[in-house]
């Protein structure tokens, strides 16, 4: 349904745009992609103008107004589009839902990023502890669900599958297979691919793993 | 009984402050249950196993952690002022600004007093909290306007626990020359009744800082920097 006018400031490599387009998917929304051609050396004016506070992307226009942050923005979705709601209803699950939200917020991409971003091989062996601890976590609260927000596809769900083009990448340079160590959070990485509005959200892994080998050169770790 | 509410926390926690100024806007009864921090009770790591940190609201018996997700939970559950904006978008801004003193000004500002105020720590404080001063437009009494809301109270510590270090510390961080319309925000905030209710004795945060500068405790340093929030 229209609701006004729709715009989507994102980069390619960016899990935190793939979120929130997603979330538009989810809700049917139309709305206009707007890419950063180079989000590193030379960020466009209307990035800059959007989101001055943290010059990042994603940046969700709506009618020329900007939201920040990836899920500000879907929270912010859900409530303008209210049909089919990505929150719980009741107060209580909301709280659930706003904690994990948080939790995976500070602590998966971070994880994620320092197993790759090192040579040292015990630096690296502690990293992907570290990131396994943070996902032997999300497994017990997904539980027997088949999605965190029970049986239908909902916040927490899009706000972690998000991240999950990077995953392939951890685990080549963990040298891990998730699905070894938390084979339930693996299934429900599968099922919500099989969505199409994941799949044609989410920048394809292997395009993601070559995106992090360009940053392991830049960094010299290639 | 099956509305009763409890805090799990400390009087010296910004993050627990929080919690109470909310609970005090909202006219909500509540037991504090004290923590000690070195010795976690059954009951905190029963209700917080993922992150074993204060506060923790017990809601009829359920718990709800992080202090900014326990504050969108009372305005959920209870009626009465209003913590949030109601139009979609207001709220949107609401939630950028408190997640921005959380993530960004806090943890800086922290650092800048912990480092004695050293060059580099010190001038991005000073560029986090220019964004503050500038979110305060003319006539507004609060970051909430007229009256205090999540942004506000987030930002707690900002203006209660930052004096009482530039005090101990004899540095001036947040100075009325520099940020006129934050130095009267911190004056309008503290003297909120719902707010001073809240805050510890500035006696008991004044001898903490002295105590801490002149001997500084990791323990309490790690467990800020890694935040109760």
């Amino acid at each position: 349904m229209a609701k006004g006018d729709v715009k989507l400031l994102t980069m390619w490599a960016s899990p935190f745009c793939m979120r929130v387009k997603v979330a538009l998917a989810e809700k049917e929304i139309a709305y206009e992609e707007i890419e950063e051609k180079d989000l590193m050396n030379d960020k466009s004016d209307l990035l800059l103008k959007s989101n001055p506070v943290h010059k990042q992307v994603p940046v969700l226009l709506h009618d020329d107004k900007p939201i920040a942050e990836s899920t500000n923005i879907i929270t912010y979705i859900d409530q303008v589009w209210s049909a089919k709601p990505l929150l719980p209803e009741c107060a209580y699950e909301k709280s659930r839902a706003r904690f994990w939200a948080d939790y995976i917020d500070r602590k998966v991409h971070p994880a994620g990023r320092a197993i790759w971003s090192s040579n040292d091989k015990d630096e690296v062996e502690v990293a992907k502890n570290n990131f396994l601890d943070i996902m032997k976590y999300l497994d017990g609260t997904l539980g027997d669900k088949d999605y965190f927000n029970g049986d239908t596809f909902g916040f927490v769900d899009i706000l972690l599958i998000g991240l999950t083009s990077y995953f392939p990448a951890y685990e080549k340079f963990g040298d891990f297979k998730l699905e070894d160590y938390y084979p339930k959070l693996a299934a429900w990485i599968t099922r919500s691919w099989a969505r199409e509005t994941v799949s044609e959200s989410l920048t394809n892994p292997e395009k993601i793993t070559n995106f992090v080998i360009m940053m392991r050169k830049m960094f010299g770790l290639e | 009984m099956a509305d009763e509410v409890k805090l799990y926390g400390l009087d010296g926690s910004p993050f627990v402050c929080r919690v109470k100024i909310a609970l005090n806007l909202k006219k909500i009864d509540y037991k504090f249950v004290v923590e000690d921090l070195r010795n976690k009770s059954a009951d905190l790591l029963k209700y917080n196993p993922v992150h074993k940190k204060i506060p923790v609201l017990l809601h009829s018996g359920k718990p709800i952690s992080e202090s900014l997700v326990i504050i969108e939970y009372m305005d959920d559950a209870w009626k009465g002022a209003p913590l949030l904006p109601k139009d979609p978008y207001e709220k949107a801004q609401a939630r950028f600004w408190a997640k921005f003193v959380d993530d960004k000004c806090i943890p800086i500002v922290f650092k800048a007093i912990v480092s004695h105020g050293e060059e580099k720590d010190l001038a991005e404080a000073h560029e986090q909290l220019q964004f503050l001063e500038n979110q305060l437009n003319e006539g507004k009494k609060f970051f909430g306007g007229d009256d205090i809301n999540l942004v506000d109270i987030s930002a707690t510590f900002i203006a209660y626990w930052v004096g009482a270090a530039e005090e101990a510390l004899g540095l001036k961080l947040v100075s009325k020359d520099k940020y006129p319309k934050l130095t009267e925000w911190c004056d309008n905030y503290i003297n909120c009744q719902a707010v001073k209710d809240g805050l510890p004795p500035r006696e008991i945060l004044l001898g903490f800082f002295k105590m801490w500068f002149a001997t500084p405790n990791s323990f309490v340093y790690n467990e800020f920097l890694n935040k109760s929030s």
